[in-house]
């Protein structure tokens, strides 16, 4: 194994299958360089969570814990009632779901199942276009038509902002999330238990309800999961829908309006154009920040092994 | 005998019977179209939004077009130098700082996790992460803006300047064009991989040569798609600091300055803006809505580029 | 099949020495791939156990067995080809001209250049006729002017057979071509890079007889020019064609429960199918099993 023994035939040897050493150095920068932007992925989620917490840190050391559980929410008042911004958020989220749920789920087995092609080539990229309306402008469609034309006519709620017309407006906007995680749920299901089933005599309406959908319940799961989640932490439909403005007393009844978490950190950064405020009102942005990040990671944490389940299977 | 008659005879009365039903399966029907409906409910939603919002704007629309581009933030909606220009200039450098940041480092992320990570324990962390980032809510990289790029970094990034938030933003989409950008790769046939390294391509040759040409029709997909994500996001601005009431200066699209001056104006937070100022003063909405008439031109044709290009190149290579 | 001429070379003894195998006398040329005790591993599982053979120069060799007998693992280890999978280990000694081309020294790419690979499944790149051919020539530097790069195309679709075929039409794409044709322009795509060896992972397995024919006359022409390994399913390909032939199996390992290719008799083409020493070999041969 002599670098130097030359071989009779071709001299071929050890050293001539070496690598060109610019060239080696050329792919090896490469590689480093297009790993390095992989890592930039890990430092984000270094910086978020530091950032957050570093922040959350001063306002639950600081904070009187008796102002974070009272009356409303008035940060530059020191009432940090968390309790207005939770059940706010756990209504929105409901109210969306309840709207999403049904319509993205139909939507999708409609589109997996019965759809012939051409129908679906027509109908799915709708779907994928109401997916990329930004949400300022479904904020602007719940504010000026849902909540005069829903809220108000079936609801007898206000004409102006309220949980409930937020929530429909958050529901409208994941319902393509929902059809579209729901598609690809039941497209993963092989054909072949679709057909043992019709082979059987089950009509499709069966076939459908007692065969697919209990195969694709994992992605089912996981397109709730991670609709929840994101309605959750969507933004600015409950802020501008919402009916409330920086401030909100207690409410549960979705008629009026309040502060869901992610329209009261909205509010508070909006209220002056500076953010530090009296107090702990810039730090308890960063408290509400850390709880709905936490949850939302959880959610999403539990959706992706429900996909990954799904993925097991088939 | 007789009794195996019998049987035969009620069979065949079940057969028909249950073939009749069969044709008129009306559970079945009833299932169909309350699906169907459920779907076209979405699509109404969808079409009534834009007629309900073209309808709100069209006085402006139809108006003065050329002075409401042109036109700057006033106080009043009556103000004829009413205009988005500021916001346009704003969402524009938006778009250059989501250009020049999420999509090289997205693309060079993609490439490295599809073509040259080993399938270890340190690659899912980091395939893992993106994913969790692609779902943290816009409102915490607002956070992280925030604090990182107004607070730590101000000296910088000049604060509350179109500098923080075009960053912002970049790292917002940049799980979204890595992902992409990832399933575009995924999609290269084994077979064009093995006949580069069979002639002696290098690994970076095979990548660009092959992986890239045939990759690049999902690549400018996503990209496409994250862009119209940067450009309609509102909330992360919000926190970033986007001013509201009056922005002093209009700059141009080409005043390179104003990137880190303390103050900036963007499409989705002049929508914000106006419908907030439509309580005192409801001739805001009808402006609010001409903006979201231009803000949805720009989003509604990339998504629909997008969405033909990935449905025209599923079609050709089947 | 040829197993009809029972008076073909001497019949080895069944317990003879595979290394002695390897040494098959009457070889023509020099040695090429020396292969001795190669093992590869995928992980845990044992794809190929201690292989011995020797590759000679301008001869064809064909490996032929039953699916998962390792056949095509083994032809992708003498170009390295393995390593593209990340969990695929290889042990034994391969050496190619006497270079062991496993060192961890040697770069696989040159290794490639000089080692040329034809797919099962034609992969013409998605570009034109012209661009498939120059693309090696292009990454390995080999060409400085156009007018190189336009003989060694020229040059490399003759000798394929394909330029009659495509010569007005260089600027086309490949894609538009025929199975058979893609298939050519694939070899035609590996020998401009001017390589030392051919392997084939069964080229025809996706073709037509009529392209079939065509592919093995090709080999028989550029057989003198290169040496060539060639992996195939069909036993009468193998034996049309090559010089040599090592037949593998895939045994059960009774220690890890699984299958594991094995090499179970190289010999001259003659030998093994008209007289092998391995009645598993012989039983194959006769389509008893596989």
């Amino acid at each position: 194994m002599s670098d130097t023994r030359v071989n009779p035939a071709g001299g071929l040897t050890v050293q001539s299958l070496k690598a060109n050493p610019r060239q080696a150095r050329k792919e090896r920068l490469i590689r480093d360089c297009l790993g390095g932007t992989a890592l930039v992925s890990v430092l984000i989620s270094g910086l978020i969570i530091w950032s957050l917490f570093s922040e959350a840190w001063t306002f639950m050391v600081e904070v009187d814990w008796g102002s974070v559980w009272d009356i409303g929410w008035f940060p530059r008042r020191g009432i940090y009632d968390i309790k207005t911004l939770i059940v706010a958020s756990l209504i929105v989220t409901g109210i969306a779901m309840i709207v999403a749920g049904p319509l993205g789920l139909g939507a999708a087995i409609y589109l997996s199942e019965y759809a012939r092609p051409g129908v679906r080539r027509t109908l799915k990229p709708i779907l994928e276009i109401l997916a990329g309306i930004p949400s300022v402008v479904l904020g602007f469609f719940a504010l000026e038509w849902i909540a005069p034309n829903v809220v108000k006519t079936l609801f007898g709620g206000p004409a102006a902002g309220s949980l409930l017309a937020a929530g429909i407006g958050v529901g409208v906007l994941v319902v393509p999330l929902v059809a579209s995680i729901s598609e690809d749920a039941m497209k993963a299901v092989p054909m072949s238990l679709r057909e043992a089933s019709s082979g059987l005599g089950a009509r499709k309406i069966t076939t459908t309800i007692r065969v697919v959908l209990p195969a694709a319940v994992s992605g089912l799961m996981a397109a709730f999961i991670v609709a929840v989640s994101r309605a959750l932490g969507e933004t600015m439909v409950v802020f501008m829908a919402g009916g409330a403005a920086q401030t909100a007393v207690y409410t549960h009844d979705p008629l009026e309006g309040s502060l869901p978490l992610t329209a009261g950190m909205t509010s508070l950064a909006r209220g002056t154009d500076s953010v530090v405020g009296e107090g702990l009102t810039f730090q308890s942005l960063f408290f509400v920040g850390l709880m709905l990040f936490v949850v939302t990671f959880a959610l999403n944490v539990v959706a992706d092994r429900f996909v990954h389940r799904v993925r097991e299977q088939y | 005998m007789a009794k195996a008659r019998l049987i035969g005879d009620r069979t065949n009365k079940m057969m028909v019977q249950a073939m009749e039903r069969r044709a008129t399966d009306v559970r079945g029907r009833v299932f169909q179209i309350t699906l169907l409906v459920t779907l076209l409910i979405s699509l109404f939603i969808l079409g009534v939004l834009i007629v309900d919002v073209v309808v709100d704007a069209w006085g402006v629309l139809t108006g003065r077009p050329s002075g409401f581009l042109t036109g700057t933030m006033r106080s009043l909606s009556g103000d004829p130098k009413l205009g988005v220009q500021q916001a346009l200039v704003g969402t524009f450098w938006i778009a250059v700082f989501v250009a020049v940041l999420a999509f090289p480092i997205g693309i060079g992320a993609a490439i490295w996790l599809e073509e040259y990570a080993l399938k270890n324990r340190f690659t899912r962390f980091i395939e893992l992460n993106i994913r969790n980032l692609a779902g943290v809510p816009s409102i915490v990289y607002g956070l992280l803006g925030l604090f990182l790029f107004v607070k730590s970094l101000g000296g910088l990034t000049g604060g509350k300047s179109i500098a923080s938030a075009g960053i912002t933003l970049a790292i917002l989409v940049l799980p979204i064009v890595i992902i992409t950008t990832q399933e575009a790769i995924r999609a290269v046939p084994q077979g064009l991989k093995e006949g580069a390294y069979g002639v002696g391509a290098t690994k970076w040759t095979m990548i660009r040569s092959q992986v890239l040409p045939y990759a690049a029709p999902g690549i400018f997909t996503g990209t496409l798609l994250s862009m119209s994500r940067g450009i309609g996001e509102a909330a992360p601005l919000l926190l970033v600091g986007a001013v509201s009431g009056r922005l002093g200066s209009n700059p141009g699209f080409f005043d390179f300055s104003a990137i880190n001056a303390e103050a900036f104006m963007a499409m989705p937070v002049i929508i914000v803006e106006w419908v907030q100022n439509s309580g005192r003063d409801p001739g805001f909405a009808e402006a609010a809505a001409a903006a979201i008439v231009v803000l949805l031109v720009f989003v509604i044709l990339m998504n629909a580029a997008a969405i033909f290009l990935r449905n025209h190149f599923e079609k050709k290579r089947g | 099949m040829e197993q009809a001429e029972p008076e073909a070379s001497p019949r080895l003894g069944l317990d003879i020495d595979r290394k002695m195998q390897a040494a098959v006398p009457n070889s023509t040329g020099d040695t090429v791939f020396e292969v001795e005790d190669l093992n590869v591993y995928y992980g845990d599982f044992r794809a190929v156990q201690e292989a011995t053979f020797t590759v000679y120069e301008h001869e064809i060799t064909a490996m032929i067995g039953p699916s998962g007998c390792g056949k095509t693992t083994v032809l992708r280890c003498f170009n390295r080809m393995n390593d593209l999978i990340p969990i695929a280990r290889v042990e034994g000694r391969l050496d190619f001209r006497e270079v062991p081309i496993y060192d961890p020294r040697v770069d696989p790419v040159e290794v490639r250049r000089r080692i040329g690979m034809v797919f099962q499944k034609p992969n013409p790149f998605p570009k034109s006729i012209y661009d498939n051919i120059a693309f090696g020539p292009r990454v390995c530097g080999m060409a400085k002017k156009k007018s190189e790069l336009d003989g060694i195309v020229e040059q490399s679709l003759n000798r394929a057979a394909l330029w009659d075929e495509v010569k007005d039409r260089l600027k086309d794409s490949a894609l538009g071509l025929s199975g058979g044709q893609q298939q050519r322009l694939c070899i035609a795509r590996a020998i401009a890079v001017d390589p030392d060896v051919l392997l084939m992972d069964e080229p025809c397995s996706a073709l037509d007889p009529i392209a079939t024919a065509r592919i093995e006359d090709l080999m028989q022409e550029i057989k003198n020019d290169y040496t060539i390994v060639i992996v195939t399913h069909n036993m009468q390909q193998a034996a049309r064609i090559s010089n040599r032939t090592a037949f593998f199996t895939a045994q059960l390992d009774s220690t890890t429960d699984q299958r594991c290719g094995l090499l179970v008799e190289y010999d001259r083409t003659e030998t093994i199918f008209s007289n092998p020493s391995d009645e598993r070999t012989e039983n194959y041969v006769t389509g008893r099993f596989g």
